[in-house]
C-alpha cells in the first residue's frame, strides 16, 4: 500500500486551449506514474493558512521511461473559487501541491478488452485525451473512436492534436458534435448528442467496446444512458462526472 | 508542508467549523457514479439481507414502505470534496431490518443493482446511524442519486452510502468494494480524511 502524500509541483510551461482553458505543465519530483484517466488532488494555500482541494484529470500520457512532468487541463469557471486561479493566476515558477495518482476505474491500459469508445463533454475530454496519448505512446493496437461534444469551434481543445490524430489514420477517429454554433460548411445543425450520432461515430454494441464517458453530470448521465440504449452493456460503460451540469 | 499559492486568496464561502479538513460547502447535488445509472423498477426492486451463513431474507418495495419510517436531517460528505448541509432524507433504520438477526459477523458489504460494492463495520450500520432512504427532500429518490433506495450512512464518505443498493451480506472478514479496490480508503472518515489507501 503506497501512501499518497502531498507533493509540491511547479508550473514549468502553460498555453492556452481556448480562452477559457489552459493546460499547465508541471514538473513533479518523484512522480510515481500514471494511468490514463487517472486524476490527481491539487490543493492551494492562501497565505494566511486557508486551502482549498479540487480534482484534475491528468492530460498527459506517462513516459514509457518515467519522467517527472505531467499535464492538466483546467477550464475556468467564471464563480469558481479553484479553477480562475488555476488558469489565470499561477505563474510559470508558482507551486501548488498535488497527490496522486488517484483512481482505478477510470483508466485505460492495454489490457482493456475491445475497441475503445471516448465520449466527451467539454472538459471531460481531458482524461479521454491522456488515454489518446497513452495507445501513441504504446503503439497500442486496439481502435479508438472519440465523439466530443462541445459548443463551438472555439471550445475545441488540443486541435492540432486531434487534426495530427486524424490524418495519421493510425487507429484513431475523432468526431466532433457542435451542441450551439458549428462551423461554416458543417454537415449537420449544431445540436445536442443523440443516439443517431453516437450509433453512426461509435461502434456498434456488437463489436464490445470499452466505454469511457466524461464530462458534466448531465452530459454523462445522457450519453451513457443514450449507450445503454443502443444496446451496450453497462458494464462495459465506464463514467466520470466532473461536477457541475 | 503547505505551498504557499501565490495571489490565492481563496473565497471561504465554507468557513464554517461543522465542514470537515478539506471540503468546501456545496448547494447543488452532484452526482458520481462509475458507470451509467441503472433505472430499476419498484416493482422488481428487492432488498436481500445475507449472513455470514448464507441464510437469506428478502424485502419487496411495499414490505420496505410497510416497515417504520424515518425522516433524517443529516449533512453529507463527498470524497470529492464537497459536502452539503442538512440534507433531508426518508427512509427505513438498518435498526429494524438488523433487528432480529442473530450474527457473529463483524462486517458488511452492500450490494446495487449495476455492480457496486463497498464494506462498512456492521457497528456503522447500526444504533441510528444508518437508513435504507428512498425518499428525498420530500420526494421519491431520483435515480441519478440512487432511486428507487440507497444505502445512507451519512457519518462516513459518501461512496458508502451504495445507490441502488439490492442488498446486505454479513461476513466475519473484511472484505473491500469497489472504490476500495481502486484507491480509496476502507474506512472512510470524513473527519479524519480517510480518503486514499494509507490516509
Ligand atoms: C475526478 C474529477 C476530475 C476532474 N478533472 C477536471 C479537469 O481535467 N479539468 C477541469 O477543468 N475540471 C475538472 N474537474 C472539475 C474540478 O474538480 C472542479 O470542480 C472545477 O474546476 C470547478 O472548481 P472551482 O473551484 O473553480 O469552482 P467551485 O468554486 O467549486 O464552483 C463554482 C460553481 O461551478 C459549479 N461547477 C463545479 N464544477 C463544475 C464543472 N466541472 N462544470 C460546470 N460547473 C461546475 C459549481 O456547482 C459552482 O456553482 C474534475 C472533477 C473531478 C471530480
Amino acid at each position: 500500500m503506497r501512501r499518497l502524500t502531498w507533493r509540491a509541483a511547479t508550473l514549468v510551461a502553460a498555453r492556452w486551449e481556448t480562452a477559457a482553458a489552459r493546460t499547465l505543465v508541471l514538473d513533479v519530483p518523484d512522480w510515481p506514474g500514471h494511468l490514463p484517466g487517472q486524476h490527481v488532488d491539487v490543493r492551494l494555500t492562501a497565505p494566511d493558512g486557508y486551502q482549498a482541494q479540487r480534482s484534475y484529470s491528468i492530460a498527459s500520457a506517462w513516459p514509457a521511461g518515467g519522467g517527472s512532468r505531467l499535464e492538466l487541463t483546467v477550464q475556468r469557471l467564471g464563480d469558481g473559487e479553484v479553477s480562475p486561479y488555476l488558469t489565470d493566476v499561477l505563474g510559470t515558477g508558482d507551486q501548488i501541491e498535488l497527490r496522486g495518482p488517484v483512481g482505478g476505474w477510470f483508466v485505460w491500459d492495454r489490457h482493456v478488452p475491445g475497441p475503445v469508445l471516448l465520449v466527451a463533454g467539454g472538459s471531460g475530454v481531458v482524461p479521454l485525451m491522456a488515454m489518446v496519448r497513452a495507445r501513441a505512446l504504446l503503439a497500442a493496437q486496439q481502435p479508438f473512436r472519440l465523439v466530443y461534444s462541445l459548443r463551438s469551434p472555439e471550445d475545441l481543445y488540443f486541435r492540432r492534436e486531434l487534426e495530427q490524430v486524424q490524418r495519421g489514420g493510425r487507429g484513431v477517429e475523432a468526431h466532433l458534435v457542435y451542441t450551439r454554433s458549428a462551423p461554416p460548411g458543417w454537415p449537420v445543425p449544431p445540436g445536442r448528442l443523440d443516439a443517431a450520432a453516437l450509433a453512426e461515430h461509435g461502434w456498434p454494441a456488437d463489436a464490445e467496446p470499452t466505454c469511457f464517458v466524461c464530462g458534466p453530470t448531465g452530459f454523462v448521465e445522457t450519453a451513457a444512458n443514450l449507450l445503454v440504449e443502443l444496446g451496450h452493456d453497462p458494464q462495459r460503460i465506464r463514467t466520470e462526472r466532473f461536477g457541475g451540469s | 508542508m503547505a505551498t504557499f499559492s501565490p495571489g490565492f486568496g481563496g473565497r471561504r464561502r465554507a468557513a464554517r467549523d461543522d465542514l470537515p479538513p478539506g471540503q468546501y460547502e456545496t448547494h447543488d447535488f452532484p452526482v458520481l457514479s462509475y458507470g451509467p445509472t441503472p433505472h430499476v423498477p419498484r416493482d422488481t426492486w428487492q432488498f436481500t439481507l445475507t449472513d455470514e451463513n448464507g441464510a437469506r431474507r428478502s424485502w419487496s418495495w411495499q414490505e420496505l414502505l410497510d416497515l417504520p419510517q424515518e425522516d433524517i436531517t443529516v449533512d453529507i460528505h463527498c470524497v470529492t470534496k464537497w459536502s452539503k448541509f442538512a440534507t433531508s432524507w426518508r427512509g427505513v433504520s438498518l435498526d429494524v431490518l438488523l433487528d432480529d438477526v442473530e450474527t457473529s459477523a463483524d462486517f458488511a458489504v452492500a450490494h446495487s443493482y449495476g455492480g457496486y460494492t463497498t464494506n462498512l463495520p456492521l457497528d456503522d450500520l447500526l444504533d441510528g446511524k444508518a437508513w435504507i432512504a428512498h425518499g428525498y427532500d420530500g420526494q421519491d429518490l431520483e435515480p441519478e442519486h440512487g432511486g428507487p433506495a440507497r444505502l445512507l450512512v451519512p457519518h462516513l464518505y459518501f461512496w458508502k452510502s451504495a445507490k441502488w443498493v439490492d442488498g446486505l451480506r454479513l461476513t466475519t472478514t473484511d472484505e473491500p468494494g469497489f472504490w476500495e479496490t481502486n484507491g480509496y480508503h476502507a474506512y472512510g472518515d470524513p473527519w479524519r480524511e480517510q480518503r486514499y489507501w494509507g490516509d
